[in-house]
């Protein structure tokens, strides 16, 4: 391992942090100005032109105010689950590839920071370990409405995360790795997977889409913080930055699975031209904005109601979408 | 001011009607079928398109408070006012002490005295803002419809008891020099046209 690769690599980590903390507080923004559009509202307007420095208002509030740790909770686990959640968003961000690679002083930039050959497996590996911060926080921080989150939690992931796996499996299975570089070459000759193989990809995008709701725990199936039920889950108890950290970990998440959509499906980045990367920025735009743009819309369901969508129709579409695939590939 | 939309009261002629609502399936057949036709019949993305219109039209209905306000209905009871004749410039006020006596929770109090022309005099007026409910009663008594509500409901106080002058509530010499002075159109006030129903005192005989 030669130094240029490592400070490449440094680089790329700080820069990818730094932009998605931001993005994850400019995303509130839009969720909150969004939601009021839809609304017939006019959402923040007081802090900055337009209210857009409502996000360093936030952030100022959450640095300084104070980090209260409650009596009876298990302290060191309450501490860390937040931490958890954070680390795990970001640390998925470590396989996509945000842009196609281009040339910055004569230095060609591929802008991944970790080109791996199990990228999508390490993604959604790694997605699923951030369900530990709202699992371990709602379970350490003695408060009934947490414990609440926490076992709703646990439920709702082993029905989502089914889902999730069997639907990516035959896009897998067309492109035969598991690299999200190697899903946008093969697209490139290909075109998009959501059309290809009469309808599979179709299926298996709208699968997806459906269980990454789940996953990031937006509207539709925003159970385990649901506020008008269980007040907000595991984040009850948390105060100050701890909450914030919950927070930029579900915005981040949001962008990264963004990001994931339309890698998988929807083309990528292209032929890795300048049309290409803001093509996908434009897709990404689209996911995010879709995300508040369900909550605006759509009413949230039932934890028995989801785990009945994710067991009963969405696996068995899910089986038999592999099943097809494989005939198809076979004959 | 358009007095319209505080005057319609008649709600059953805005478009009410019966929803259409299916029973609810039995059968485990039945409960198939409509998880099919809800799945294929895209209700959900009804729903999208109305926000996203709501979005685009762009039609807020927002009023940003402390910069603007709501309009108010002229029979909105909010803090008092004490009115002068048009005539003269006179208070109306003759200090018959009929708000203070019918003010049921208690927070007028009012004291006279005989001034140099022999005539009474309010020395002493003050509304308890801690206190009044703003039933109108005052108002509604008032035979010289002297003490009337107002619309400025921006009395919001650090303290329990906030008082209420008279000289705070009497309308401005200058504004009633002006022909500003708003009359009360609320409980208590007199109706439209009421001069030519009112009947000449028969005092030939």
């Amino acid at each position: 391992m030669d130094t240029a690769y490592l400070i490449e690599t440094v680089i790329k980590v700080v820069v990818i942090l730094l932009i998605f903390s931001a993005l994850a507080g400019i995303g509130t923004y839009f969720e909150r100005k969004v939601l009021a559009f839809m609304q017939r509202r006019l959402g923040p307007m007081y802090v900055g032109p337009y209210g857009l420095l409502q996000v360093a208002a936030d952030g100022v509030k959450l640095f300084t105010k104070e980090d209260i740790i409650p009596t009876n909770v298990v302290g060191r686990i309450f501490k860390i689950a937040p931490v958890i959640t954070a680390a795990t968003a970001f640390m998925a961000a470590a396989a996509i590839p945000f842009l196609p690679s281009f040339t910055l002083f004569g230095y060609e930039v591929h802008p991944i920071v970790a080109d791996i050959n199990i990228g999508i497996l390490y993604i959604l590996g790694i997605m699923g370990v951030g369900l530990y911060g709202p699992l371990l926080g709602g379970m350490a921080s003695a408060n009934k409405f947490s414990l609440l989150s926490a076992a709703r939690g646990a439920a709702v992931f082993i029905s989502y995360e089914v889902v999730t796996g069997l639907s990516i499996l035959a896009p897998i299975m067309m492109v035969g790795s598991l690299s999200l570089v190697d899903f946008n070459n093969y697209q490139i000759e290909n075109g998009w997977i959501i059309f290809n193989m009469y309808g599979v990809g179709f299926v298996a995008f709208i699968l997806f889409w459906i269980a990454a709701f789940a996953e990031t725990g937006r509207t539709p199936f925003h159970l385990i913080a649901n506020d008008h039920e269980i007040i907000d889950g595991f984040g009850t108890e948390y105060s100050g930055m701890r909450w914030g950290l919950f927070f930029i970990g579900e915005y981040a998440n949001m962008f990264f699975i963004s990001f994931v959509i339309p890698l998988l499906f929807l083309g990528g980045y292209g032929d890795g031209s300048f049309l290409g990367a803001l093509a996908l920025l434009g897709k990404v735009a689209f996911f995010f904005f879709f995300f508040l743009w369900t909550r605006a819309a759509w009413p949230d369901v039932r934890p028995d109601q989801l785990m009945w969508l994710c067991w009963k129709v969405l696996m068995p579409v899910a089986v038999i979408n592999v099943v097809i695939a494989g005939f198809l590939m076979m004959f | 001011m358009n007095n319209e939309q505080f005057n319609n009261r008649n709600v059953s002629e805005d478009g009410y009607f019966q929803v259409e609502i299916k029973d609810y399936p039995t059968t485990g057949w039945d409960k198939f079928k409509r998880v099919v036709q809800r799945t294929f019949r895209i209700e959900l993305f009804v729903g999208l398109w109305v926000v996203l219109r709501e979005m685009i039209v762009f039609n807020k209905h927002t009023i940003s408070y402390p910069e603007e306000k709501m309009p108010i209905g002229p029979r909105y009871r909010a803090v008092h006012e004490m009115k002068r004749l048009w005539e003269s410039d006179a208070e109306r006020c003759i200090g018959c002490g009929l708000c203070e006596k019918i003010c049921i929770s208690n927070c007028i109090r009012i004291d006279t005295k005989i001034d140099e022309n022999s005539r009474k005099e309010v020395s002493e007026y003050t509304i308890n803002l801690g206190r009044c409910i703003f039933c109108g009663y005052c108002a509604e008594v008032c035979p010289e419809l002297a003490i009337t509500h107002g619309g400025e409901y921006e009395n919001a106080s650090d303290q329990r008891e906030h008082f209420l002058l008279y000289e705070d509530m009497l309308t401005p010499i200058d504004k009633m020099k002006a022909g500003a002075q708003l009359e009360f159109e609320g409980f208590g006030a007199i109706t439209p046209h009421e001069d030519e129903r009112v009947k000449k005192t028969p005092l030939a005989y």
